[in-house]
């Protein structure tokens, strides 16, 4: 207890860094025959000024969800965010009216999405698209906003913007697609930028030059970035401090540095002990046994415990807290409780 | 195939060897394929055709083409009336020329009207699913039910004296469901697509989203279906006109004209009076049915009917 009063304090101390703070959010999604799926629950997190704050997990672990609550872009029904605080700027963005909430997606918020195939509309110039966004939130005239677009796409590293503002989406391949989602999405100058698995349907010679084009650009933005990835490699990249969820939960927080240093929840060993090392000469790469359960049918303890290395007895019984090991990193396992 | 790729290759040295023509949107792209269709080019030329008749029938007509004469009934094609006469004595070229204007008007006006009610009720569904959806397939699925030309029949026999625009009213309250079965269908494979949350990513209302972003995408089956829909309408007018239910006489339609002409001394003796609104039938159907053909394949290129 006296643990969480004194971290409660360090983030008072520190408000004014703080962008977005998340508190024990539960998203869940309401099937037939009465089922919960609990997609998120209890996540609670801040992610400060300036900084890159990377979201992982395996499919279903719910960051992307998670991601979506933030936006209030949950489909529902069946979806509901149930509980918690989303504040952006001390702004409690679950208490906004949806036409206010309108005013903040896109403008405080500009998010990237996973497949860039699908994430322009077929049927507009990319210039039509960048000028949407500045022309509605901004208020720009069209002829403004159509050369706001040109300077956007040079800044994304288009050598022929004033072309492709011309162009429609079928004209450009993946990675250009993603630069022009990247400048749709900062064409408002967000506070933060959350990136939806930015680089996994892109190859990987185009995910780095993705990858630096963000870190670029959150940097002469000034704005911070909410990283959602499967991708270890990405994480270690960019990210300054990262969290790892498993079952809609997190399950450890600590700093990039840190995590890849020194893993504390058997989950995120696996997850690292799973990835190809080219310094040491492995036979085989280790795996976690087992998938994660459906949302629905979470075990009653805790949540990895069924395909844990180190399970105890009392792992089955009730969920372990997220605890603070030290001042960068927290960890939600029995092993490290004294 | 070839052209169009020595089209896209045509490259220009200024520009870092990117193409130089001007960007062409999915819609262009979909009209530049459909002209290379013959059939649906010589589709457009016949309906041009009863189009221009249909708007200069008072120029072409040689005659009034409700003013009856007692003293010249079933009357053979002569310099006088090119396709003789029909029951009642009026010229059968002016009716003809004149019932391209009214089945011209009721196919597409019907089809406007029907597509107007399927792409509302449509994207209303589509879009917004759950009980709005469900309220709306279930109508959809009573209205299905419904022997068509039995509750057609029956409403016009029930409203006894009926007019052009009635007409179009009962057939488009009548015909709306396949169409907004489609579009609800488009509308749900197209809700699944990124952009969308894109556009809601970027603050976009429901009202903007439906129309900015669903209802282009959309475009293609819907002008597929209209037009298609647009020859069955056609259909529709001239048998219920031929059956007596349709416009009422003596309002020259292709439908009532072939009606006057169904006793055998004319089916023998003057084919000059039914043969020529038969093939007009015939030639404006196959036309639209070309174009909707044409259409399609213009607009979804991977299907293959």
């Amino acid at each position: 207890m006296q643990e969480k009063t004194d971290s409660k304090q360090e983030i008072g101390q520190k408000k004014t860094d703080v962008l977005l703070q998340v508190e024990g959010l539960k998203t869940y999604f309401y099937m037939e025959q009465d089922k919960v799926a609990k997609a998120v629950d209890d996540v609670s997190f801040t992610l400060k000024k300036g900084e890159t704050l990377a979201l992982v997990g395996e499919s279903g672990s719910g960051k992307s969800i998670t991601s979506l609550s933030l936006m209030r872009l949950i489909p529902s029904p069946p979806g509901k965010i149930i509980e918690g605080s989303i504040k952006l700027d001390g702004t409690d963005l679950l208490s906004l009216s949806e036409k206010d909430m309108r005013k903040v997606r896109g403008n405080d918020i500009g998010m990237i999405f996973q497949e860039p195939m699908t994430s322009l509309n077929p049927v507009y110039t990319i210039g039509n698209q960048i000028a949407e966004t500045l022309m509605k939130h901004k208020k720009l005239k069209k002829k403004e906003a159509y050369k706001r677009a040109v300077e956007l796409l040079k800044l994304v590293g288009f050598a022929r913007a004033e072309q492709i503002v011309h162009e429609y989406p079928h004209q450009l391949s993946g990675g250009m697609r993603q630069r022009a989602m990247i400048a749709m999405a900062l064409s408002c100058d967000p506070k933060l930028l959350i990136a939806d698995e930015p680089t996994t349907a892109l190859d990987v010679t185009i995910q780095t030059q993705i990858l630096d084009l963000m870190v670029e650009m959150k940097e002469k933005f000034e704005s911070s970035i909410l990283l959602i990835t499967h991708d270890l490699g990405v994480v270690a990249e960019v990210a300054d401090r990262v969290l790892v969820m498993y079952g809609g939960q997190i399950v450890e927080e600590a700093t990039a540095y840190e995590l890849y240093t020194n893993p504390q929840h058997p989950y995120t060993v696996g997850l690292l002990n799973s990835i190809p090392n080219l310094e040491s000469d492995v036979e085989r790469l280790e795996s976690i046994k087992g998938t994660v359960p459906p949302a629905h049918r979470f075990p009653k303890g805790c949540r990895f415990a069924p395909r844990c290395k180190h399970v105890m007895d009392k792992c089955y019984e009730a969920n372990p807290d997220l605890l603070e090991k030290d001042s960068n990193h927290k960890v939600r396992c029995y092993l490290y409780e004294e | 195939m070839e052209t169009d790729l020595q089209k896209n290759l045509n490259l220009d040295p200024k520009n870092n060897g990117m193409k130089a023509e001007k960007s062409l949107s999915p819609f262009q792209l979909a009209m530049r394929r459909f002209l290379k269709n013959k059939l649906a080019i010589i589709g457009i030329v016949i309906l041009s055709v009863f189009v221009l008749v249909a708007i200069f029938a008072d120029q072409i007509a040689t005659h009034d083409p409700i003013q009856y004469n007692m003293t010249n009934i079933e009357g053979k094609a002569s310099s006088e009336h090119w396709l003789g006469t029909d029951r009642s004595g009026r010229d059968n070229f002016s009716r003809l020329v004149y019932g391209s204007r009214i089945s011209l008007t009721v196919g597409f006006s019907a089809m406007l009207f029907t597509v107007l009610i399927g792409v509302t009720l449509g994207s209303l569904a589509g879009y917004y699913g759950g009980k709005i959806d469900s309220l709306i397939m279930r109508i959809t699925d009573l209205m299905l039910i419904l022997p068509f030309l039995l509750f057609v029949l029956t409403i016009i026999a029930i409203l006894e004296r009926i007019n052009i625009t009635i007409f179009i009213v009962i057939i488009a309250m009548t015909s709306w469901p396949n169409l907004t079965r489609i579009i609800r269908a488009t509308f749900l494979s197209l809700r699944e697509k990124e952009f969308i949350l894109g556009a809601r990513s970027i603050g976009a209302s429901d009202f903007r989203i439906i129309f900015k972003h669903f209802l282009p995408n959309a475009i293609g089956p819907i002008i597929v279906n209209a037009t298609l829909m647009m020859a069955t309408m056609i259909i529709i007018e001239s048998g219920l006109s031929f059956i007596g239910f349709g416009i009422p006489q003596p309002t020259p339609t292709w439908g009532n004209m072939i009606t006057e002409a169904t006793n055998l001394r004319m089916l023998e003796g003057n084919p000059e009076a039914w043969l020529p609104p038969g093939l007009a039938i015939l030639l404006t159907v196959l036309s639209i049915n070309f174009i909707g053909d044409g259409l399609r394949d213009a607009f979804d290129p991977k299907s293959n009917y």
